[in-house]
């Protein structure tokens, strides 16, 4: 029996990360070795799930035995599945980069907030109910708090503050729209909404409207979509390198929001949401990736230039959400797990490339810095894979959502086309400051020396070799993906799961 | 009852957001505060506003009184708690480290040419 490994992705790293609070918090290689286990534990834990939701219905598991929709519920389908091996393939790799880099010796509890960051992510990936999803995003969030402002410092506590207040609005509007819904509807859990929300009466239209815009603006918080993107620059460039990779995963938990509830619950095709939900959220995406693309260019540090490319990769993925149709929405997917890597892997680049050098601004060139030759091949390897250009993964990305949104294109092709030229420019002026350059201006002197921090590569090089993986298994991949869409816009086998008790 | 209820809920939103709009991290935090009073006091309602009448089983019950809400108020009223504790700490570093409490990052002793490490 499988059902009580569902729960394995949300208790282990709880039970590791406490565990660490209480038995090991003055032993860091102790901290290391059981958050290196938990995240190999999580990985193998969340494989073997992926492998069973690809040949299985959604599977429920009740916690507590409470049936739906009064108990809560964690759902595994192919799409948290999927969500979740991300998550521990990230991890592992952050994991590796941080303890290969020390980030994790500059302050104190780092490894058991990464731990609880983790549950929370794994929790709101699997959850089944919308409190709960919500109880999860504050696991998530006030571990990313700690995380944010890990190793402290002036302006990296100030942009923390900005993040938790921008997060509290989000999480109180959460609220706002959950009692709205629950007062119309009656009923939080995912499945059951998608039942009542279809058969509700006009009487009820206006309230479940505004309800259903603002649940989505929250989502939209998550995501950095414009006009709510503001937090995103800020707390992603002054955020510790490993966390800001970390991160990556966050906004995609915004995305994979949408995808749950704009497919399943709020569809295009309800009664009285209708297309509200496309009609609003295609132009918010074409901003986002304008903004994002404008920004790349327009940076003065590198970590803020990782940061915009992280909102122009987001507005690549609701371009391609909004279109609520399955070949756009497994695009979408593919495109979420390659963006996921690739800027996960450019914080770590912009990590190493900070570290090097006296600070990570773009304005004026500064002397060589150490192993430039390997670090400027992996910038430039990140570089390719998140502007989109052939061969690796980005490219089939972009190449799929250009492919589902045919119908569109006079407007969405020239603004994915025009601002992956912009990616591409910012991304090589950025890229000849930091290491062509380098050169003229301390022609003859030899750069610093600086360990060599194997493990730190070794994380890099596992991410890119992730995008590598993506690209050249991209024909099952996609096939996976598109099998997963389909899940997705026939929901009954994810309402069967839930065993919803007959009505009268 | 349901105007009392709702207008108080309006006021506490508008006094809270006016004040998260400030310059000043100590009343963005009170804004924030009186956010999530408001919010919690809606979530109450949502189960409807009802008085007098039980919330577990009883023989000779007219209704029932949702007792969802109130879960799920619990909830947010200790998430909402312990969210505020960090927000204050948070700030509290900020000031510490910077010498003042501007909520705005834009100012004079932020790096001109950027950068971190």
């Amino acid at each position: 029996m499988m059902s009580h490994w569902i729960t394995v992705p949300v208790l282990l790293p709880a039970v590791i990360g406490a565990a660490m609070v209480l038995m090991m918090r003055n032993d860091l290689l102790l901290q290391r070795v059981f958050s290196l286990a938990s995240v190999l534990g999580l990985l193998a834990v969340s494989v073997t799930l992926l492998v069973v939701a690809s040949h299985e219905p959604p599977e429920v598991y009740q916690l507590g035995d409470w049936p739906a929709p009064f108990g809560i519920m964690l759902v595994l389908d192919r799409l948290s599945a999927l969500m979740i091996t991300l998550t521990a393939v990230l991890a592992v790799a952050v994991l590796l980069y941080t303890i290969g880099s020390g980030w994790d010796n500059r302050g104190r509890h780092f490894h058991a907030l990464f731990q609880f960051q983790l549950m929370g992510i794994c929790g709101a990936f699997l959850t089944g109910d919308a409190f709960n999803l919500f109880v999860f995003f504050e696991i998530l969030l006030i571990a990313s708090y700690g995380l944010m402002i890990h190793a402290g410092g002036k302006d990296r506590l100030r942009a923390g503050v900005q993040y938790v207040a921008f997060n509290l609005v989000g999480s109180s509007l959460f609220l706002f729209a959950l009692a709205a819904i629950y007062s119309i509807t009656g009923t939080l859990n995912i499945a059951d909404l998608a039942v009542k929300s279809a058969e509700l009466s006009q009487g009820d239209a206006a309230l479940f409207r505004v309800a259903a815009v603002m649940l989505m603006m929250v989502f939209a918080i998550k995501g950095a979509l414009v006009p709510l993107q503001f937090w995103l620059p800020g707390t992603y460039s002054n955020a510790p390198g490993p966390v800001a990779a970390l991160f990556a995963v966050m906004t995609k938990i915004g995305a994979y929001s949408v995808i749950r509830f704009g497919v399943i619950v709020l569809p295009p095709t309800h009664p009285i949401t209708g297309t509200l939900i496309a009609d609003l959220m295609l132009p918010a995406a074409l901003v986002t990736l304008i903004i994002g693309a404008l920004g790349i260019l327009g940076a003065t540090t590198l970590s803020r230039l990782a940061a915009f490319a992280a909102v122009a990769s987001m507005g690549t993925a609701f371009i391609a959400i909004a279109a609520f149709t399955p070949a756009a929405t497994a695009a979408a997917l593919y495109y979420m797990v390659h963006s996921t890597l690739a800027g996960a892997a450019l914080f770590l680049i912009v990590d190493l490339v900070a570290h090097r050098r006296a600070h990570d601004g773009l304005r004026q060139s500064l002397p060589p810095i150490a192993q430039a030759g390997l670090i400027s091949g992996l910038f430039m390897v990140s570089a390719i894979a998140t502007a989109g250009m052939p061969p690796l993964s980005g490219f089939i990305g972009k190449l799929l959502v250009l492919d589902a949104l045919r119908d569109q294109a006079a407007l969405v092709w020239s603004v994915i086309l025009a601002t992956s030229l912009m990616t591409i420019l910012g991304f090589a002026r950025a890229g000849s400051t930091l290491f062509w350059k380098a050169h003229a201006s301390a022609p003859d002197g030899d750069a610093p020396g600086h360990p060599a921090q194997v493990l730190a590569f070794v994380a890099v090089g596992a991410l890119l070799a992730g995008l590598a993986v993506l690209t050249v298994f991209a024909g099952p991949v996609i096939t996976w993906m598109e099998a997963t869409a389909a899940s997705l816009y026939d929901p009954s086998a994810y309402i069967a799961a839930n065993q919803l008790p007959e009505v009268k | 009852m349901e105007a009392l209820v709702a207008s108080a809920i309006g006021a506490l939103t508008a006094a809270g957001i006016y004040l998260m709009l400030r310059q000043r991290t100590f009343p963005v935090i009170i804004g924030l505060t009186l956010l999530t009073y408001a919010v919690n006091v809606f979530l109450f309602t949502s189960g409807r506003l009802a008085t007098g009448l039980p919330g577990i089983y009883s023989s000779n019950a007219a209704g029932y009184s949702d007792p969802l809400p109130q879960a799920l108020v619990l909830t947010a009223i200790v998430i909402s708690f312990g969210m505020t504790a960090v927000i204050v700490m948070m700030a509290l570093g900020a000031f510490l480290e910077a010498g003042h409490d501007k909520v705005d990052m834009n100012d004079e002793d932020t790096p001109v040419e950027g950068g971190q490490k």
